[in-house]
């Protein structure tokens, strides 16, 4: 993601097709720092950037264990060792009666902690951040190049905009 | 050849989806709108109040004595969660097995589980009998010896299953609206709109490296919430079967509340879509017919599942030799004083909805929406029927007596709709009822003829 307040210049297409060819070829040019900016998520679009997959589900693994644990170890210690009071002469480190509570909170901390994965990794939540276009959620598609970008030469990228069918281009203060 | 019916129809343009789904929300409120929702309104009023009555007054405003301990207030707990089972069938399993046709009612369909479960919620909390003091359930340290809950109970398990579905369901509906609530802010007109859906929205963008993050999310929370709503109704159904009581005490509990419980949710988007429909006539272009007949196939589906189920309670029943659990099944639920609520049951879930095996049947708006309320009022009443039927004859002829219904049973039950219609109308007015994003890349368009992907 392009930083808070970098300016740059940004192609936008009318057609789905068209801004995942552009940005593939943004890509070849040897652009690295570029990104696009589309109303849904764009089938091919990651391919097309070069965009790594997300890291997030690592996240998600360790903290679903780390729920799995914390589960093991409240009901092991509250039950066997800070207090334990025998229900229905049941062993008082009842591990099978256990397993529901570990199975939610398994699941708690792994959902809540890949959210907050997600805010991390999206820089959300983020007030008021600049836009380039308000079609760029409903219907238009941009592809954002950044001025500290290798090669950055607003002419050149102007043109080269154009001749992968960009319907306009314009120069980005902010975004 | 067979080809697939469109799923968007009306050769909407993506700008157009964005007009359609947005509309209801730019526009001033119907007349119609206004009507349900003063109504829906007034019942919540009146919902409200009874609630004060049996939180002042106290549990005995209801029918529950001895030996019915549990009531309307488990048995409307039960309908309510099991109701919301279908959002995340539709949001989460069908996502996983790549059901394209999920998306334009996946949206409403998570809104309703989180309104169900807000609903259901509320009814263990205050079937507790001082819901002052519900903050005993979790497990905190305290001053009372510590004194810790006793996680060996399935109605502790249950405040984890429970409390653990709302909130990852709540997060679930909320990061799928995310972008659609930046595309709302995009579109505001003026400056209290651009605030409200701004803050909403959480200030994104769109770029295709968030995308790539958000869709993996996505995936991960429709991966968790899977196994989690098979969890939920499963555990619910240890609050039965954990017990020794007939009628109560059965391995099937589990698979059976699932079935019944995704039915039952099936029943509930089928009545709220074909009423949203009417509402919105322009989303009959996105929840069209063959979203409805598949909807309805699944309730068949079901609901055959569900009558598997009663008929191998009674088999189990006859073939366990237990002469308690003959007596439950074979004597007290089918021709007991509650064999009308038995036979309710049967003939909602089990005999209107094989109507569906006609496509005519499946495709006629006014027959299904029909036949799913039929099968809410049988779903209310299965639960009635496992609850109450089971508890009021058991083992000692001294102990037993039939459910005292109140006046108060009857109005908790009817208010409960109050407060679900009433979240429900607030979200078709201030939410995007179809999911923006996902519709879009459902659509012919763009996936091109001039050599795009």
């Amino acid at each position: 993601m392009a930083k808070v307040g970098m300016g740059g210049i940004a192609g936008i297409w009318t057609e789905e097709h068209a801004v995942v060819k552009a940005a593939a070829k943004t890509r070849e040019s040897g652009y690295t720092k570029f990104d696009a900016i589309t109303p849904y998520p764009v089938h091919g679009m990651e391919e097309a950037c070069g965009i790594k997959r997300s890291w997030i589900p690592y996240v998600t693994m360790v903290t679903g264990v780390v729920g799995l644990l914390a589960a093991l170890l409240l009901t092991w210690w509250t039950s066997a060792v800070d207090w334990p009071i025998n229900v229905g002469g049941k062993p008082a480190f009842s591990l099978p009666a256990f397993i529901p509570i570990m199975f939610e909170l398994t699941v708690l901390f792994a959902a809540l902690s890949s959210v907050a994965a997600l805010f991390y990794a999206t820089k959300i939540p983020r007030i008021d951040p600049p836009t380039i276009d308000p079609d760029l959620t409903s219907h238009k598609f941009a592809i954002f190049i950044p001025q500290n970008d290798t090669g950055y030469d607003e002419a050149k990228i102007e043109r080269f905009f154009r001749e992968l069918g960009a319907s306009d281009v314009k120069k980005v203060a902010e975004y | 050849m067979l080809t697939r019916n469109k799923l968007v129809l009306g050769n909407k343009s993506v700008k157009d989806i964005t007009e359609d789904i947005c509309a209801p929300i730019e526009v001033y409120p119907s007349k119609g709108w206004l009507g349900l929702f003063t109504t829906a309104l007034s019942i919540l009023i009146f919902y409200v109040i009874i609630l004060g009555a049996v939180i002042g007054k106290g549990m005995g405003l209801l029918g529950v004595n001895h030996p019915n301990a549990w009531g309307t207030m488990i048995v409307t707990f039960v309908f309510w969660i099991g109701i919301g089972h279908a959002g995340t069938l539709i949001s989460a399993i069908l996502f996983l097995f790549r059901q394209k046709w999920r998306t334009s009612v996946a949206r409403t369909a998570e809104a309703m589980t989180v309104f169900a479960v807000m609903t259901a919620g509320l009814f263990p909390l205050l079937h507790t009998g001082r819901p002052w003091l519900d903050y005993w359930l979790f497990p905190y340290p305290n001053q009372r010896g510590p004194l810790w809950v006793n996680f060996r109970s399935p109605l502790l398990w249950d405040v984890f299953a429970v409390s653990t579905y709302a909130t990852v369901s709540m997060v679930f509906w909320y990061v799928g609206m995310v972008p659609d609530f930046a595309t709302i802010k995009d579109r505001a007109k003026n400056k209290i709109r651009r605030t409200v859906y701004g803050a909403l929205s959480l200030g994104w963008r769109g770029t295709a490296k968030n995308w790539a993050h958000y869709e993996m999310v996505y995936l991960l929370l429709a991966g968790l919430s899977a196994p989690l709503v098979l969890s939920v109704h499963t555990i619910v159904s240890f609050d039965f079967a954990v017990s020794g009581l007939p009628g109560w005490h059965t391995t099937i509990f589990p698979p059976y509340f699932v079935a019944g419980a995704i039915f039952s949710g099936f029943a509930m988007v089928v009545t709220l879509m074909t009423l949203v429909r009417i509402g919105v006539p322009e989303f009959k272009n996105y929840i069209t017919l063959d979203h409805m007949e598949v909807m309805n196939k699944i309730i068949m589906a079901t609901g055959l599942m569900v009558g598997y189920a009663y008929g191998s309670e009674f088999f189990i029943a006859w073939y366990s030799g237990n002469p308690y659990e003959r007596y439950v099944f074979f004597v007290s639920r089918a021709f007991g004083p509650y064999a009308w609520s038995y036979w309710t049951m049967i003939t909602c879930n089990v005999l209107i909805p094989q109507v569906f095996w006609f496509k005519k049947a499946r495709r006629s708006i006014p027959i299904m929406f029909v036949v799913s309320i039929f099968v809410n009022i049988g779903m209310w009443f299965e639960r009635f029927v496992i609850t109450v039927t089971s508890l009021h004859r058991d083992f000692l002829p001294a102990n037993w007596g039939n459910y005292a219904w109140s006046f108060f049973d009857g109005a908790i039950l009817f208010g409960s709709f109050g407060m679900f219609l009433t979240l429900f109308l607030l979200y078709l007015r201030f939410f995007p009822a179809i999911s923006i994003a996902e519709v879009k890349p459902v659509l012919p368009v763009g996936q091109d003829h001039k050599g795009g992907h």
